[in-house]
């Protein structure tokens, strides 16, 4: 039986922000996953998370973990990109200038997540929500 | 290098360090304001430099097994900052040298020489 844990992520919550990611982390480390499939997560799950808090009117985030893999989903209500391929592109970013003085918002976002996961994949459309699924081999 | 190297080298203010730390051999600097580009730095036994002063900085190390942070030109961590720090048992200082000098200062003395 997968073990799954979710967690509700409030837009603009910058004190809590990382938490939920924390908790994935501190839980996967208590199960023996090694270290460098960790960090992986930890990376994926944690832009994942901001990404929700910068971009999104809230939405949630959930970790599915089974033996052989670690499975991130993200989803928020809204507002949706108008275009994935602009947004996947390093450097492209929309997040306004009090975003980029928390040092988030430099477009590096979604590349990372797609960069240390083993398996990605977003929808989303302008005026609904956006749902990044990845998934980290743990092996 | 030793943490205790470290805070000496660049005269480092503590905010927080957990005890067991100031023995504890680092390999690599990574210097950066942006949280992402330290997300996308995955090395071992690293600290972080950086001028940002708020609990994301916090966040960013413990995701990346960051042991100790130090900020960067005099700047004073915000409280929030400095009890995440204590929560999660990551090291916090404060430096006066600016970002470019004290990399260049760590680098010099030989961290992060060894092409870890």
């Amino acid at each position: 039986m997968p073990l799954t844990m979710e967690f509700d992520i409030k837009a603009g919550d910058f004190v809590l922000a990382g938490e939920a990611s924390s908790k994935i982390k501190d839980t996967l480390k208590k199960l023996g996953v090694k270290p460098e499939i960790l960090k992986k997560v930890a990376i994926v799950s944690y832009e994942a998370e901001m990404n929700i808090v910068i971009h999104s009117v809230g939405g949630v985030l959930k970790a599915i973990i089974s033996k052989d893999k670690i499975e991130i989903i993200a989803e928020d209500r809204g507002p949706g990109i108008e275009n994935i391929e602009l947004a996947m592109m390093e450097g492209y970013s929309t997040a306004p200038e009090e975003i980029r003085n928390l040092g988030f918002g430099a477009g590096m976002g979604l590349p990372n997540m797609k960069k240390y996961s083993d398996y990605f994949e977003i929808e989303s459309q302008k005026g609904s929500g956006t749902r990044v699924y990845m998934v980290v081999l743990n092996k | 290098m030793k943490l205790s190297k470290i805070k000496e080298l660049l005269r480092c203010k503590v905010f927080f360090e957990p005890q067991e730390l100031s023995e504890e051999e680092f390999l690599n600097a990574c210097g950066s304001d942006l949280m992402s580009d330290v997300l996308a730095f995955v090395k071992e036994k690293v600290i972080l430099l950086t001028g940002l002063v708020n609990p994301q900085v916090i966040r960013t190390a413990e995701m990346m097994d960051i042991k100790a942070v130090i900020i960067v030109r005099g700047k004073q961590p915000s409280e929030e900052m400095v009890k995440l720090a204590r929560e999660k048992c990551i090291a916090l200082y404060s430096t006066d040298f600016p970002m470019f000098q004290a990399c260049g200062i760590l680098y010099e003395n030989g961290l992060g020489k060894e092409g870890c």
